[in-house]
């Protein structure tokens, strides 16, 4: 926490740094349940918009359920108002969805430092009917700790719901994988 | 935003909420129950198409959003419950992504309604602060519930869940995949996020299955039994209602019906993995699914007694505000 939170509240606009955009603010806020991320990272934060005086940034949830938004918008508003911009506004916009696809290079890389193997392509639209996955991907996840292409998918669905658990066979260890979507 | 220790973050958010005149104040005084403090479609456009009933558009977001509600709230009954730890996590990830469906829905209906979404009609839930979702979670009555029966059945063993799972998987991710073409611009990106939730959710039951099916004598006789369980609930996940099929002829909905075809090739595939039968329904199970069922309000004996559960906190004391 900066030591400026308070004087930044109660100054309002007039603490504002020159050149930094609310932009700028809103990339440096993480994600709460990713920490090594940034929303920005992530894709989640989809538009910063400033007019006048007022903020509105949107950003979109990785899952329908995802019980992180509140928090997300609350670290927002709160960022914005230390830097200066006191009216701030966070919007939540459900369209295009979210897909992994959106996680950027440096955010993929910052994954991997943490132990978290990066998601490959998401799965590509399809016209028809969805196929349905019985057995062990074609394709398995790498380790991320030791580069093993020998790892076993252990479930679907991890601590959160963006994430699978997964198993690599060569060093043993267990590791969560963000899944594609 | 992390903090170093618990204090900050709690002296941190009563700050935000003390009243100070740029208030971060989304959570100020609000209503004790629910899922969240905020209408999650509050910066969606909800304008109802021209042509598209604004009442019928309430009823059929309710109507799956009932579906995810109820299902949600039968997956939540296994935390604590499941054969394997790795499960217990899945089966209540399932349960999360359906209840986002359903928070959604819930809106898009209190929305639809055209009294905005403290005000959602018919539904009772005096406090103003409560969300039109939250009203319409806890204060409807059984017969204002339009879920079909098959997500509100008693919890039974867990080859009886993974059939459970796997039909209602299989048929809600052919109907979202369908309604993510909606005329219904709020529907269709409810609906296309649903698709790819859905879509891991029919995977894990279906792979379940299989391993059970195709696994020990006791595991096989116990998805037998869960085939023969759900079965017969079945046939009324694709009847359709009439406000299904009017809001199918305007491209806003889809008619149950349709999804018959994509529903048995894939429950083929599984079975046939899985080295089960699709039971034959017996005659007396088939009377169940003539007349009125879910989608009229008419529930089973179970229907009762999970909303008891579900919402007896919030009727205790429903003005209740922290």
């Amino acid at each position: 926490m900066s030591a400026g939170r308070g004087g930044a509240r109660r100054d309002g606009g007039d603490v504002v740094t020159a050149g930094v955009t609310a932009r700028a603010v809103a990339e440096t806020v993480t994600d709460p349940e990713l920490p090594m991320l940034t929303l920005a990272d992530l894709g989640v934060l989809r538009e910063v918009a400033e007019d006048g005086g007022t903020v509105t940034v949107s950003i979109t949830p990785t899952y329908t359920g995802c019980p992180a938004m509140d928090t997300m918008r609350d670290d927002l508003v709160r960022a914005l108002h230390r830097a200066g911009f006191p009216d701030a506004e966070v919007r939540i916009v459900l369209q295009p969805a979210w897909s992994t696809d959106w996680i950027s290079a440096a955010g993929r890389r910052k994954l991997a430092a943490a132990g978290i193997a990066p998601p490959r392509g998401a799965p590509r639209p399809v016209t028809g009917p969805i196929p349905l996955v019985l057995g062990p991907s074609p394709d398995p996840v790498r380790c991320p700790h030791c580069g093993s292409g020998r790892t076993r998918l252990v479930s679907y669905f991890g601590a959160t719901a963006c994430r699978s658990l997964h198993r690599c066979e060569a060093c043993r260890e267990p590791f969560e994988h963000v899944k594609e979507i | 935003m992390s903090f170093d220790n618990a204090y900050e973050a709690l002296s941190d958010s009563s700050d935000s909420s003390a009243g100070t005149e740029d208030n971060d104040g989304p959570n100020d005084g609000h209503w004790a129950f629910g899922t969240g403090f905020t209408d999650p479609l509050a910066a969606v456009d909800t304008t109802v198409p021209a042509d598209v009933d604004a009442a019928d558009l309430a009823l059929y977001s309710l109507m799956l959003g009932d579906d995810a509600l109820i299902m949600s709230h039968r997956l939540q009954e296994w935390c604590a419950s499941a054969p394997e730890l790795e499960d217990e996590v899945a089966l209540a990830n399932i349960a999360l992504d359906l209840l986002g469906q359903a928070r959604l829905l819930l809106s898009r209906a209190a929305a639809a309604d055209g009294r905005g979404p403290g005000e959602a009609s018919s539904v009772r839930g005096e406090a103003s602060s409560v969300p039109g979702e939250d009203r319409y979670a806890f204060f409807r009555a059984e017969h204002e519930f339009r879920n079909v029966r098959l997500a509100e059945l008693e919890r039974g063993d867990f080859g009886e869940l993974t059939v459970r799972l796997l039909v209602f998987a299989t048929w809600r991710l052919a109907l979202l995949r369908r309604l993510a073409a909606s005329r219904d611009p709020v529907l269709a990106a409810i609906a296309a996020k649903g698709v790819k939730e859905v879509t891991y959710h029919r995977d894990y039951a279906a792979q379940w299955l299989v391993r059970l099916g195709d696994g020990t004598e006791f595991s096989h006789e116990r998805a037998a039994a869960g085939l023969a369980a759900v079965w017969p609930y079945v046939a009324e996940l694709f009847r359709g209602h009439d406000v299904e099929r009017r809001l199918a002829a305007v491209g806003a909905g889809v008619d149950p019906a349709e999804l018959r075809d994509e529903f048995d090739e894939v429950l083929g595939q599984v079975l046939a993995a899985a080295m089960l039968d699709a039971p034959e329904v017996p005659v007396q199970a088939g009377a169940v699914q003539a007349g009125a069922g879910g989608r009229d309000g008419v529930h089973t004996g179970a229907m009762g007694s999970l909303l008891a559960e579900l919402q007896s906190v919030a009727r205790a004391d429903p003005e209740a505000t922290w």
